[in-house]
């Protein structure tokens, strides 16, 4: 084996796994303050499609990566309007979310399909996205806010007992979850491919989901998670290149099967998950009144 | 003295109930104030207007003889009004000193949180490990941490809701020293409790509420436990004594050496207990929240496949493996804690509710249908000998008071003739009057011969009806004590845990 077909490899699977860690760390945020939001792929889509149409009509990175963050705003405070104020089934709307994102983004990109761009390089990304796991893991740990984030998803009717503000935190972290999943579509259409595809986020969304409960919640545990679920996504081509015949079908199954493998793994350890998981994660929230 | 809190004409309803009705009355600076009234009189909602948790209808509060609006505790605790909840406000997966810091309105580092709170500590008598978590600490340390995470605030008025519910004879006079040094100090503590006793050692003034409305403001100087009490609840209420000097023989359910080895931080583990029901017997297994309770009773229902080492014997049969509905079938009847979600489903009518806990039982089937007919009647026989309040048995079980539900659920498992009634909080919570019928019902069902255990929080209730009664402490049963010369202080010594 040569030294250069390792450094490939490792190349190729920090490039793609890169959008696994953003839509992950944004989720993990939302999921400790207690809120489930199942509308990553969507969010990722329409994330993906606002930043290339705008690349595409202005021919500038920096307004396309400002229009992809304002839908990721717009998308993720309808679903906090949603859950926190209507009280709407976090599940249900989060799929909604998800089905509607898929929807929109084939709408708007239809014309755009096949367009050919000037991609971005995706080495700043992958700078950012790891500078953005220990800024999580400091802000979740050590500052006050981050403190207040945790104790909200632990037990929002304490919290709220002891002055803090339930729905305005979670607006927040909602929020930021929807930023992350456009950033994580914005990287795929710019940086990874870079072009406008229709569904081309291919599941991350959902393996981006259940890497948070892969990582039992903690961001460190987050990257190395989402390496190992992109390693194993890049294994397909690189052992075809070591002359191993396999269907490239079973390939596309390893990150789900490995996904269901460790949430079998993980939930066989009530006591773990029950230390780990925010305890009023997908509790609706009712104010007294 | 003069006033620091005023409340003026206070209204608030919620469907169907006035929860406060023109509540008006002064609290006096530096004093100890105690709010007395059963569940259900208003005070815990009255207490929670003043905290900014709950929003009045009508009326205004003064904070020392200024209107104060207060929408939100953390208005209030701007104004120096903190809080000790009944169901504390802690955080179950968090460390003591991230607990401290959530409940602080200023930023600081944590090393003055270490000397601010070490000074409390000291100056109090408190103990507290700041990185400790939570799930290690005992319901009275929990206690502790929320009174200290209000001191370090610096607040003017402390409200303290039902703070001695949780704490044994022993922890509740250390929490007493406290509270008076904290009112030397310059405190003022606003006391809710529906204990007399307590509020005539501890409280300067009373102000005693019953449905909704003030019965009156007294200094508590004069009173005695017996006039307070038929102030509180307008009636005299008489007690269920039991008969106590009969001789029991027969056995019938023992229950050897039985102990669990859980992981599970958050729950407690039971060691080598050993329990003699004999027939006609009531056992009152006593102890503070939290020391067990909840396990034994999971293994004693069997819902859950609890996993235990050890032995269950009901009439000298091994039930161990038996299933809920096959202990049931065998005569053993089950009253939970919760009353609404386990005992009965909310959303369900009474009857389909007595079907739910009965359908081991043929008589209630025709082939694979649900006969109606049957359970309706068996229904109104429940409604009816029982006294439930409910105008058919086609009302929601979640719709009943929560006296009436436990009348309810009581009389059901009742009526099924059972030769074994274990009970779990049988009267938590619930109005005077059916706490009165309820007690008085266990006893006369003894009396026929069935054997019956309670497992409560409540000494009272157990001194009161039982023939027996073990204390339960940190997972270890104690030997089992003969109520009728009972030793106050040896009970109170086990339930702090010294027993061997």
């Amino acid at each position: 084996m040569n030294i250069e077909l390792i450094i490939g490899i490792l190349n190729i699977v920090l490039i793609s796994t890169t959008p696994l860690v953003f839509a992950g760390i944004g989720e993990l945020v939302t999921e400790k303050s207690g809120v489930l939001n199942l509308g990553l792929e969507g969010l990722m889509l329409v994330g993906a499609v606002t930043g290339f149409i705008t690349l595409v009509l202005t021919g500038n990175y920096f307004y396309s990566l400002i229009l992809s963050i304002i839908s990721g705003v717009i998308l993720s405070g309808i679903f906090a309007f949603l859950v926190l104020n209507l009280m709407t089934n976090q599940i249900a709307t989060g799929l909604a979310l998800t089905i509607f994102g898929i929807g929109l983004s084939a709408m708007l990109g239809k014309k755009f399909s096949g367009t050919p761009i000037e991609g971005l390089s995706p080495y700043y990304f992958i700078v950012i996205s790891f500078l953005l796991v220990f800024s999580v893991g400091y802000f979740l740990s050590k500052t006050k806010s981050g403190l207040i984030v945790r104790a909200v998803g632990e037990n929002h009717n304490s919290a709220y007992a002891l002055g803090y503000n339930v729905i305005k935190t979670r607006y927040f972290t909602i929020i930021f979850g929807g930023v992350m999943s456009s950033l994580a579509g914005y990287y795929i259409s710019i940086c990874y491919a870079p072009m406008w595809q229709e569904g081309m986020t291919a599941g991350r969304g959902w393996i981006a989901l259940a890497l948070v409960v892969f990582a039992t919640w903690k961001p460190w545990r987050l990257l190395v998670g989402a390496y190992i679920f992109g390693g194993v996504a890049i294994m397909q081509m690189n052992l075809q290149a070591f002359g191993v015949e396999l269907p490239g079908q079973i390939f596309n199954m390893m990150p789900y099967i490995a996904t269901l493998i460790v949430l079998v793994f993980i939930s066989s350890n009530k006591v773990r998950l029950k230390l780990s998981a925010p305890s009023c994660l997908n509790i609706p929230y009712e104010k007294n009144s | 003295m003069q006033s620091i809190v005023e409340f003026k004409n206070i209204f608030k309803s919620y469907p169907g109930v006035i929860a406060n009705d023109d509540v008006s009355f002064n609290i006096k600076e530096q004093s100890i104030h105690a709010i007395l009234g059963e569940n259900g009189a208003g005070k815990s909602t009255l207490v929670k207007i003043l905290y900014g948790h709950v929003k009045p209808d009508s009326g205004e509060i003064l904070i020392n003889s200024d209107l104060a609006i207060i929408n939100s505790p953390s208005t209030a605790k701007n104004l120096g009004i903190n809080m000790v909840f009944q169901h504390f406000s802690l955080f179950e997966s968090l460390t003591v000193a991230e607990n401290l810091i959530l409940g602080m309105n200023e930023n600081i580092s944590l090393t003055k949180l270490k000397d601010k709170s070490k000074t409390i500590c000291d100056k109090y008598g408190f103990n507290l490990n700041l990185n400790s978590p939570i799930s290690s600490l005992s319901v009275g340390q929990r206690q502790s941490l929320e009174i200290v995470r209000s001191l370090l605030n610096n607040p003017k008025i402390l409200i303290m809701d039902e703070p001695t519910s949780v704490l044994t004879p022993d922890e509740i006079s250390k929490l007493f020293k406290i509270i008076k040094n904290l009112v030397k100090d310059g405190l003022t503590v606003i006391f809710i409790s529906h204990k007399l006793e307590e509020i005539i050692n501890l409280s300067d003034y009373v102000t005693i509420m019953r449905n909704g409305k003030v019965v009156s403001t007294i200094s508590t100087q004069n009173e005695d436990p017996e006039t307070l009490g038929y102030k509180m609840l307008g009636y005299k209420v008489s007690k269920a004594k039991q008969v106590s000097d009969i001789n029991f023989s027969q056995e019938i359910f023992n229950i050897k050496n039985l102990s669990t080895q859980s992981k599970d931080p958050f729950t407690v583990n039971l060691n080598k207990i050993d329990l003699n029901l004999k027939k006609g017997q009531i056992f009152g297994i006593a102890g503070v929240a939290g020391n067990g309770q909840k396990e034994l009773m999971e293994i004693l229902l069997n819902e859950n496949d609890y996993e235990f080492s050890g032995d269950i014997f009901f009439k000298d049969l091994n039930i161990n493996n038996l299933s809920t509905f096959q202990r049931k079938s065998l005569s053993i009847s089950y009253v939970t804690e919760e009353r609404l979600g386990h005992s009965a489903v909310p959303e369900m009518s009474l009857s389909e509710n007595i079907f739910l806990s009965m359908n081991h039982k043929s008589e209630f089937k025709k082939g694979d249908f649900i006969n109606f007919e049957k359970i309706n009647s068996f229904a109104s026989d429940v409604i009816k000998n029982f006294k439930v309040d409910t105008p058919s048995y086609n009302v929601k079980a979640g719709k009943l008071s929560g006296g009436n539900l436990q009348k309810f659920i009581i009389g059901r498992e009742i009526m099924s003739n059972p030769e074994l009634l274990i009970l779990s909080q049988p009267t938590w919570g619930i109005d005077a009057g059916s706490e009165a019928f309820i007690k008085k019902t266990i006893v006369e069902l003894s009396q026929k011969g069935v054997s019956i255990i309670i497992i409560s929080h409540d000494l009272d209730e157990l001194l009161e009806v039982c023939h027996e009664i073990a204390v339960l402490y940190e997972g270890s049963l104690s030997k089992p004590l003969n109520v009728e010369n009972i030793n106050i202080t040896k009970l109170g010594k086990y339930m702090g845990g010294l027993f061997d």
